[in-house]
């Protein structure tokens, strides 16, 4: 069977939340210089949905600039809420249910409760504890957690619509660390791998799609490159590409060499 | 005038002052923002008729930049 990419891609959205997707990149919104400059990016990414945090409104100042909301409109993007900067569980809870007051009762959530601030790796126990809260309370959860099958097991089994394990530490930019892992996860999956963290450029995207993942999110490969835009245009090609890929099926890897060319009719 | 805490710092506001009447005077638009009182969330419905009492513990939180 031959594909045409225009035709697979048409066809090949992420489905999420009851929602089809066309873009399967995913992206931040942090470290950005400007608001302008965040919205540059993400046009120029094509992702549909993006990450934004929770935190304390600034009473008395800079109450002339324009809310984050207002440069990316909830009508034009899904905003999907992140639980950053929690370390239990309690907190990870509370952080989703103000976040779905804010956005008018939506409920799609990104959980992720951390371990601790150097590492930023997940802390896992609490992580399922907080997304079994947060599905008996109607939430629709898609969970970072580490590269660790059986917890990824954990958490699908909890009710996440997406489960979402690191590539490396979040903004290390070191790209995918354990691919062999991340395909035991994808293997045991009912539900979209997105791989989330640790992306450093346009190949890691590639490879997490390659290897059959449902999307990729990131925010410091793009916002941390020297030119964000350009940054941006590459890993929307980057996850297309990979994606083709993976539906096209990649030759099997041999060990010798397998000559294109045809060996008859070589003039002697 | 009364003290309550808000985004964790004390703030005068006058007695007899609603949610919404607060957020007028801090020129914040309740589209973008959600406030906890006292641990609890408010609907933005009920920020008319939410009045606030010395020593009210409020929070209110929006939207920013974040992975």
């Amino acid at each position: 069977m031959s594909i045409n990419a225009e035709d697979a891609l048409a066809k090949d959205n992420l489905q999420l939340a009851g929602h089809g997707f066309h873009s399967r990149l995913m992206v931040g919104t942090g470290k950005y210089a400007s608001h302008a400059q965040t919205r540059a990016a993400i046009d120029a990414s094509g992702a549909q949905i993006v990450t934004v945090a929770l935190r304390r409104v600034n009473i008395g100042q800079h109450l002339d600039e324009p809310n984050l909301l207002d440069v990316l409109p909830p009508d034009l993007f899904t905003i999907l809420p992140n639980t950053a900067g929690c370390y239990n569980a309690r907190d990870a809870v509370r952080t989703c249910q103000l976040a779905r007051e804010l956005l008018n009762g939506a409920c799609l959530v990104k959980l992720e409760v951390l371990g601790d601030q150097k590492t930023l790796y997940p802390n896992v126990i609490a992580t399922v504890q907080a997304a079994q809260q947060l599905v008996d309370d109607g939430f629709q959860v898609m969970a970072y957690t580490n590269d660790d099958p059986i917890v990824a097991q954990e958490l699908e089994s909890c009710g996440c619509i997406a489960v979402m394990p690191l590539a490396a530490p979040i903004g290390s930019g070191l790209g995918i660390c354990n691919p062999y892992a991340l395909q035991i996860i994808l293997e045991n999956a009912n539900v979209p791998i997105i791989v989330d963290a640790g992306i450093g450029t346009a190949s890691d995207a590639a490879l997490a799609m390659e290897l059959g993942c449902a999307g990729v999110l990131l925010n410091t490969a793009i916002a941390g490159a020297t030119d964000p835009i350009a940054m941006a245009q590459a890993m929307k090609h980057a996850v297309i590409a990979g994606r083709l890929a993976f539906l096209a099926g990649r030759m099997p890897k041999k060990r010798y060499a397998s000559a294109s060319s045809p060996l008859e009719g070589v003039m002697a | 005038m009364i003290t309550i805490q808000l985004n964790g710092e004390p703030q005068q506001i006058a007695a007899e002052c609603s949610l919404g009447q607060l957020l007028q005077t801090l020129a914040i638009h309740a589209q973008r923002i959600a406030i906890e009182k006292n641990q609890r969330i408010i609907p933005k419905s009920q920020y008319a008729n939410t009045f606030l009492a010395p020593g009210d513990q409020l929070e209110i939180i929006q939207a920013i930049g974040g992975g």
